[in-house]
């Protein structure tokens, strides 16, 4: 089992979905705790991966290799490194305390939610491990029908139209991106005579540079509209709202990171020098991501809206930190990424937890909640402040990392540099307004009289809940206080991956093409 | 030395977990965790101090923190005379004011909540004092924040007091923002955060870029410590309980910006200009504040701009120099401000939770240990020998004015002569005259429990014996030179002015007896009525009463403004633009498809006629070639 560790983790919610779906009808209770329980396996059997992960090494571990359209180049090529290894943990980790919140939430076709949300699992984790393009493609796209059954069935009132917009939205980019993977495998095959979908090797290629731009966009623009970055995120305030619990959960902390992840295994290892033309126009949308996500936040009335949009925010700092290809922006990008995934996912679990209990996620309706639910309102205080970048919380060790990546990558720049500080400086300011738009929220929910009258006999967390969260305030906390066993699993790959990006560029300039 | 030291705050962390997490069943009892846990940090400060006296030093890390390629930092501490005299007096002040909100909060819904939060900020506080690198002073900087934040709006049911902590909260993190850019350049620029590599490698700075993050941190500075322009919050802070504007508001918390410039002064003068601007920030805040100290009704808001206005004074001793002796006053103010806060927390108590000074007066009789413990705060404050105020104070005009700076000392001079027509209006309305309180109100007039007197009592002692160590002689202050080995000494440089230290001294207590003397004229002796008080007369009056409407100001310039924007975006947009493009392609591709729809009529007719214009044009087009 040990050689098929990442087969394991990647395929078991699918088997289970597969028993799960044999099961006969109406055995809801049956149905929960058994996809619950598969769920948790699987986040046990990955946790094996990082208790067996060698951090000093940068390249792929837990490889799995076989021969799959030998003809076309294609195999069934898994792995993992320091990039891949928390958002495979995060992934394992959300789906089980997902499944959780959903123990009341859904009613309705509870086979049918615990299968979708299980081959959903796989999907998600199929895109983190695979090492060949075509199987990522495979995985990629197929996470998308589930999740599109997941906001479509299970959904809000205007849920039809939230799915299909995420889809098309989705469907664009990837779209995009499936032709420039085959422009990709074209070009690499006629220079070098290897047609191949494989990862590792299309890496060590020199795109010609004048091709890398085209290539470049068309990846980045499928990323970018999965992450979501200013202007391709609409999508997503409608999926969060219409959504259920469950599927926002994973939505934002797991799907977003799809993009982030994107750019940083494909988009600047295969096209490093593109990808460093275009960073001050990243950095222009990243800030701008920043900056708006913020403002919008901050009137929204609707609880899961102004979540949706701080994700818009939070994932602009990752992305700034990603590409400013220094140790501290890229391994603060990864930790900000499996940070977002805890703090956004419990922020949508509490959210989900009121919207239970008052079938509504109006601002307005609440007011006061200490004094009835104070177990409640303490969590939510200590997640809105994780959120929002609170030292000794999880969300500062992230952005602190990022911001000093931006100012290294400003203070190595040659002439302009004076100018360059403006990065640091706008987003540090993002750091104000996410102050600005979370206190104000939490107050108008927790603190203040009750003024509505529904709100007086709310029930305070229940076990099962109680049982969802701690779990992730643990890791808030341990990460805020102790990050040292998270980052020093992506630090070693980090550094690889810039030394990567620095020779490859150099080769390009150095010749038209090469090997 | 280093168990003790890391034992410093693990108490009162261990109190706030305990509390915290047991609190609804710990309940009224909740004194009998936090209070033990601050005296035993208060005896271990103690020890820590008596082992620093004799020479000793202690630097340590617990465990590494941060990392990321070249960027390692550790929690690590760092005891020298500095932070062991910060130690003391933090958990020493801290206890008695523990101590008194075990009578002032009793019975409060919220009690184990109360101490959760008193301890965490302690915790903070002391770790911010403890802090060996620029990450974790700057991670407690923000804690202390955080804590701020809870215990303003720890009644959260009010809407003010939840409006105060939220505004404290996000005024803080304006200067954070400032100090987080600061501490970032800063490791760019030497790739250290720790102090001891900082300070011994600030040479290496240019003095543009030592300007830089001088003034970076400084705006945190200006945040935490309440300067212009970043006061506003901590009058609004007034909303919570009053041991916590005690002990959060004017003795400690409040003074982490003039320890952090003291700290860093190596930094602040490589760049020359920062320290002016420390002082000059300080001097025109200590003026400012304290003429609105002059105008204000509300007994807790004329200490809140007192403190301000003191805080002020501490940036001119620290910007023009004299380290010691802004860290001196920093001290002393800690004492004769705890008092002077604990003091009015007692009359509040005792007129069950009034904070107007119109519906005060005639108190002295009945409450005779608050207010003889009070008055001696008021003489610490308005600096009237031998309290200690009366040398911190004058320690920092005299460097002033010895360092040339006259403007500056003018701007204080005048300054200590407001502290002292504004506290002592405060003595004269609130505890003498007649009563213009409601009879019901009237009746009830008690002096405070013994918990409460007891603090007050410590206090007011160590106001009035504290100024022995700061007596100045040939070779500067006892305080000075035990500081020496961080704070270099005040050169003597024997400056253009005029004056002698004898005659500056004289000066000094001629300006604060004057200013007693005109607060007795104007405030007790004649009899007022409630109305006559603090109602605006002139528009001078109405400006300084309005505090210069800077709050408006702000609300015009950033808060309208921001909300404007953030609407803008979310609706027109957000909503109307971008979304408006994206429904409208969606739009537009049904809509091409349905008119393209329209071609596919079915009529093989049609099809051959499109077929034949097609083919038409493809010969047309090779022809023409």
């Amino acid at each position: 089992m040990m050689q098929h560790l990442l087969s394991v983790v990647t395929f078991l919610p699918a088997l289970a979905a597969v028993v799960i779906a044999l099961l006969p009808q109406g055995r809801a209770a049956l149905v929960r705790w058994s996809a619950f329980l598969v769920a948790a396996a699987t986040f046990g059997v990955s946790l094996l991966l990082y208790v067996r992960f060698d951090a000093r090494r940068a390249d792929y571990q837990f490889v799995e290799q076989v021969r799959w359209m030998p003809s076309y180049g294609i195999s069934y090529h898994l792995g993992i490194d320091g990039i891949s290894l928390l958002l495979v943990l995060l992934t394992t980790f959300l789906t089980a305390l997902a499944l959780l919140s959903s123990w009341r939430a859904v009613e309705v076709r509870v086979k049918e939610f615990a299968v979708s949300m299980l081959f959903l699992e796989t999907g998600m984790l199929g895109v983190f491990v695979s090492l060949d393009l075509f199987l990522f493609y495979i995985f990629w796209e197929a996470m998308l029908i589930p999740m599109y059954l997941i906001i479509g069935v299970w959904g809000g009132p205007d849920r039809i139209y939230a799915a299909v917009k995420f889809i098309l939205y989705t469907l664009t980019g990837s779209v995009l991106m499936l032709v420039a993977i085959l422009a990709l495998y074209f070009q690499h095959g006629g220079v070098t005579g290897t047609y191949t979908f494989d990862l590792p090797i299309l890496a060590r290629y020199v795109v010609p540079a004048g091709i890398q731009v085209w290539l470049f966009l068309a990846f980045a623009l499928a990323f970018a509209i999965k992450v979501p970055m200013f202007p391709f995120h609409t999508w997503l305030p409608d999926a969060h709202v219409e959504a259920p619990t469950a599927g926002s959960v994973l939505l934002a902390g797991v799907l977003l990171k799809m993009g982030t992840y994107g750019f940083l295994r494909f988009c600047l290892p295969l096209f490093p020098t593109a990808s460093l033309t275009f960073v001050p126009w990243i950095f222009l949308l990243a800030l701008v991501g920043i900056l708006y996500g913020a403002w919008v936040s901050m009137v929204q009335p609707d609880l899961k809206k102004l979540v949706a949009y701080s994700s818009v925010s939070h994932l602009g700092f990752v992305v700034l930190g990603l590409f400013t290809l220094t140790p501290q922006g890229i391994v603060g990008g990864i930790i900000q990424m499996v940070n977002h995934g805890l703090s956004t996912g419990a922020l949508f679990l509490l959210v989900g937890i009121l919207y239970e209990r008052r079938h509504t996620r109006l601002i307005a309706e609440f007011g006061g909640l200490w004094q009835v639910i104070p177990a409640f309102s303490a969590l939510f205080l200590i997640v809105s402040l994780s959120s929002l970048g609170l030292p000794g919380l999880n969300g500062f060790v992230g952005e602190f990392l990022i911001l000093v990546g931006t100012f290294a990558w400003a203070s190595r720049l040659p002439a302009a540099a004076p100018l360059a500080y403006v990065v640091p400086g706008l987003a540090t300011l993002g750091m104000i307004f996410s102050a600005v738009y979370l206190l104000w929220m939490y107050q108008r929910v927790c603190f203040g009289e009750i003024t509505t009258n529904a709100n007086r006999g709310l029930a305070d967390l229940t076990r099962r809940e109680w049982a969802m969260l701690l779990p992730v305030l643990l890791f808030i906390v341990w990460i805020g206080v102790y990050p040292r066993p998270f980052t020093g699993m992506t630090e070693a790959t980090a550094e690889a991956l810039i030394a990567q990006v620095q020779s490859k560029v150099a080769v390009a300039a150095a010749g038209p093409t090469g090997r | 030395m280093s168990k003790t030291v890391w034992l410093i705050p693990f108490f009162p962390l261990l109190g706030t977990l305990l509390n915290a997490l047991f609190g609804r069943w710990i309940g009224r009892h909740a004194h009998w965790i936090a209070v033990p846990a601050l005296g035993c940090s208060f005896l271990l400060s103690c020890a820590v101090f008596l082992k620093v006296w004799r020479g000793e030093t202690f630097t340590g890390d617990l465990f590494p923190w941060i990392q990321a390629g070249a960027f390692t930092t550790a929690v690590t501490a760092l005891v020298d005379p500095l932070s062991a005299v910060m130690l003391v007096a933090v958990t020493g002040v801290g206890f008695l004011i523990h101590l008194y909100s075990v009578g002032y909060m009793h019975g409060d819904s919220g009690y184990a909540r109360y101490f959760a939060y008193l301890n965490l900020f302690v915790f903070s506080m002391v770790m911010l004092v403890l802090a060996g690198n620029f990450l974790v002073l700057y991670v407690f900087w923000e804690a202390v924040g955080l804590c701020s934040y809870l215990l303003i709006g720890f009644w959260y049911t009010r809407r003010s007091a939840a409006d105060a902590g939220k505004k404290a909260f996000i005024v803080n993190r304006v200067g954070d923002t400032g100090f987080a850019l600061g501490v970032m350049y800063l490791w760019v620029a030497l790739g250290t955060l720790d102090y001891g590599a900082v300070f011994s490698r600030v040479g290496a700075l240019s003095p543009a870029t030592a300007t830089v993050i001088a003034l970076l941190l400084f705006l945190g500075a200006c945040g935490k410590s309440a300067q212009l322009p970043l006061h506003v919050w901590l009058p609004d802070a007034m909303e919570g309980p009053t041991p916590v504007s005690a002990l959060i508001h004017a003795a400690t918390m409040v003074t982490a910006g003039v320890y952090m410039v003291a700290r860093s002064h190596a930094l602040f003068e490589r760049s020359g200009v920062a320290l002016d601007v420390v002082a000059w920030v300080g001097g025109i805040t200590a003026l400012f504040a304290a003429t609105i100290g002059l105008a204000q009704t509300d007994i807790k808001r004329v200490l809140a701009y007192s403190t301000i206005s003191q805080l002020g004074y501490m940036f001119v001793g620290v910007g023009v120099g004299a380290y010691a002796a802004g860290i001196f006053h920093l001290i002393t103010h800690a004492f004769f401000k705890a008092l002077l806060f604990l003091g009015a927390g007692s009359v509040i108590h005792a007129l069950g939770g009034e904070q107007d000074l119109r519906k005060m007066g005639g108190l002295a009789p009945r409450m005779i240990p608050t207010t003889v413990t009070f008055l001696v705060g008021a003489a610490g404050l308005a600096g009237l020998p031998p309290f200690a105020g009366f040398f911190s104070k004058d320690e920092i005009l005299a460097s002033a004015y010895h360092r040339d700076q006259f403007w500056l000392w003018g701007l204080l001079l005048v300054g200590a002569f407001l502290t002292a027509v504004y506290i002592f209006r405060v003595v004269f309305l609130a505890f003498f005259g007649g009563p213009r309180m409601s009879k019901q109100i009237a009746q009830h007039v008690h002096e405070s429990p013994l918990v409460m007197t007891f603090p007050l009592g410590a206090l007011a002692l160590l106001t009035a014996v504290a100024g022995v160590v700061g007596i100045p002689s040939a070779q500067g202050t006892a305080f000075a030179r035990f500081l020496s080995p961080v704070l270099p000494l005040a050169e003597e440089t024997g400056g253009h002015g005029a004056l002698s230290a004898y005659a500056l001294l004289i000066l000094s207590v001629i300006v604060a007896v004057a200013g007693v003397l005109l607060a007795w004229l104007l405030y007790s002796s004649r009899p007022l009525s409630a109305e006559a008080i603090g109602r605006p007369r002139t528009w001078l009056h109405a400006l300084v009463f309005n505090k210069y409407y800077v709050d408006e100001l702000y609300g015009v310039l950033f808060v309208r403004p921001l909300l404007r924007i953030a609407g803008f975006c979310a609706s027109a947009f957000d909503l109307g633009f971008v979304d408006g493009i994206v429904n409208g392609v969606g739009r537009l591709v049904v809509g091409w498809a349905g008119s393209m729809r329209r071609l596919q009529t079915g009529y093989v007719m049609n099809y051959a006629l499109a077929t034949l214009l097609g083919a038409v044009a493809i010969v047309g087009f090779f022809l023409s070639r």
